[in-house]
């Protein structure tokens, strides 16, 4: 494994590029699905730039406080990540990222934010339950929480994780679409040209405040995909390849679905966190 | 640095028009015209947008909503008003209810007549309100540049 410091730097400094060329993708291939030509692969990084043109007004000054925090701690979640630290810490500091983004959308006063922060609240229940399952898999597995340790693992001989885990893996690929606030699970906010509750719990940030948070999404793509990847870390570039389709499906899912009720979307999620965690860590345990 | 003329976001109210205008903005979306080229973004957010499209005349019903939803919007700003009606009232510019174009409520940059205005008028007009915004853009950082010192 390479300099622990190196990979958190890399992760601090290409994210950003990384996350925005992946959005810019991601727009073109909805644009090509849905029979348009759609805008520039550039386009996410000319969305944040304007974003920071424009003048800065919030609601409340501690707005931009709580904002900058998500930001932080998405990249402290990132870092640790790709760092290849402990991945129980990785979760934590992302749940932590995530609180610090409700508070902001609570702290606007409005209807329409409160809901969408309710909503996210109520995402965050819903996928927490299969992040702790997958790191608990990842432990099972290959006997440590370190990211380091789950590579080395799978590279010196101990097969690929997605062979031992197989359903906590098509578990957190489910819950990758609430993640990634796609349809039908973009409940509390979403991207493109969709609106709902207005724009949920982003709906009171405008300007600067608004780039941050989409700064602090690029983030996070690039974080979430890189979970995915550890998956098939014994074979890099199959990992890329798996990584790559799980993407694609994510946007052709939310091509072809509508948006479903928070009921459903929490439901189907511990309900898929229930059956893939336990079938999968029963096996784990029996065999 | 115009960035701005890259990705402007619209938000589109409809005033008190026959709805034969708010059927070309929204053709404006569909594949044919595709204004998603330009980064164009049809939010429903005042505080996410660039550009105000308004359709129909102003009335006293609306006027209030007119002037908030302008006012919620982030500097720099621009307003379009789309369509006859909305240019100077239109062929209800005599009717009792009608207060006439969007110009006597909210300051207008540019107009775009028809009835119905066409998609291809439509994006000319928002074109050219690139370049007024791009202009605003500047006076607004000459400004706060001035206000800094």
């Amino acid at each position: 494994m390479i300099n622990p410091f190196i990979g958190a730097i890399l992760f601090v400094i290409l994210a950003p590029l990384l996350g925005g060329l992946v959005a810019g993708i991601d727009r073109k291939v909805t644009a090509h699905m849905q029979g348009r030509v759609g805008p520039p692969v550039l386009q996410p990084f000319y969305d944040i730039l304007k974003l920071f043109e424009k003048e800065s007004v919030v609601v409340r000054p501690e707005i931009n406080f709580y904002i900058f925090c998500y930001l932080v701690f998405l990249v402290i979640t990132g870092a640790i990540f790709y760092a290849g630290e402990d991945i129980l810490l990785v979760i934590f500091a992302l749940t932590l990222a995530h609180v610090f983004l409700v508070i902001a959308a609570f702290a606007s006063s409005s209807p329409y934010a409160h809901v969408g922060a309710e909503r996210e609240l109520l995402m965050m229940m819903a996928v927490e339950p299969m992040l702790i399952l997958a790191a608990a898999g990842m432990y099972m597995t290959t006997g440590s929480f370190f990211v380091s340790d789950i590579i080395d693992h799978q590279s010196m001989g101990g097969g690929l994780l997605v062979l031992s885990i197989p359903l906590l893996f098509i578990g957190i690929v489910y819950i990758l679409t609430i993640k990634l606030r796609k349809s039908p699970f973009d409940i509390s906010t979403s991207h493109h040209a969709h609106q709902e509750l207005v724009k949920g719990l982003t709906t009171e940030f405008a300007g600067p405040t608004l780039g941050m948070y989409e700064i602090a999404h690029l983030y996070e793509t690039v974080f979430l995909l890189g979970f995915v990847w550890l998956f098939f870390a014994g074979a890099p570039l199959l990992g890329i390849v798996v990584v790559a389709v799980v993407y694609f499906l994510e946007i052709l899912i939310d091509n072809t679905n509508t948006r479903a009720k928070w009921q459903f979307a929490l439901r189907s999620a511990w309900l898929v966190a229930l059956v893939t965690g336990i079938i999968n860590l029963g096996a784990l345990v029996v065999l | 640095m115009a960035n701005i003329t890259k990705s402007p976001w619209i938000i589109h109210y409809d005033g008190s028009s026959c709805n034969g205008c708010d059927i070309e903005v929204l053709a404006c979306l569909t594949p044919l015209y595709d204004i998603e080229r330009f980064g164009i973004i049809n939010t429903g957010n005042p505080k996410h947008a660039d550009i105000f499209l308004i359709t129909g005349g102003i009335n006293y019903q609306n006027v209030d909503i007119v002037k908030n939803t302008y006012e919620q919007m982030v500097d720099p700003k621009v307003v379009v008003a789309v369509g006859i009606c909305a240019t100077s009232g239109g062929v209800f510019r005599e009717c009792y209810n009608i207060m006439g174009g969007v110009n006597e409520v909210i300051p207008v940059d540019v107009y775009v007549p028809g009835c119905a205005v066409r998609p291809e008028a439509i994006i000319d007009g928002v074109v050219q309100a690139l370049g007024i915004l791009e202009e605003k853009r500047a006076q607004l950082e000459k400004e706060q540049g001035g206000a800094k010192k």
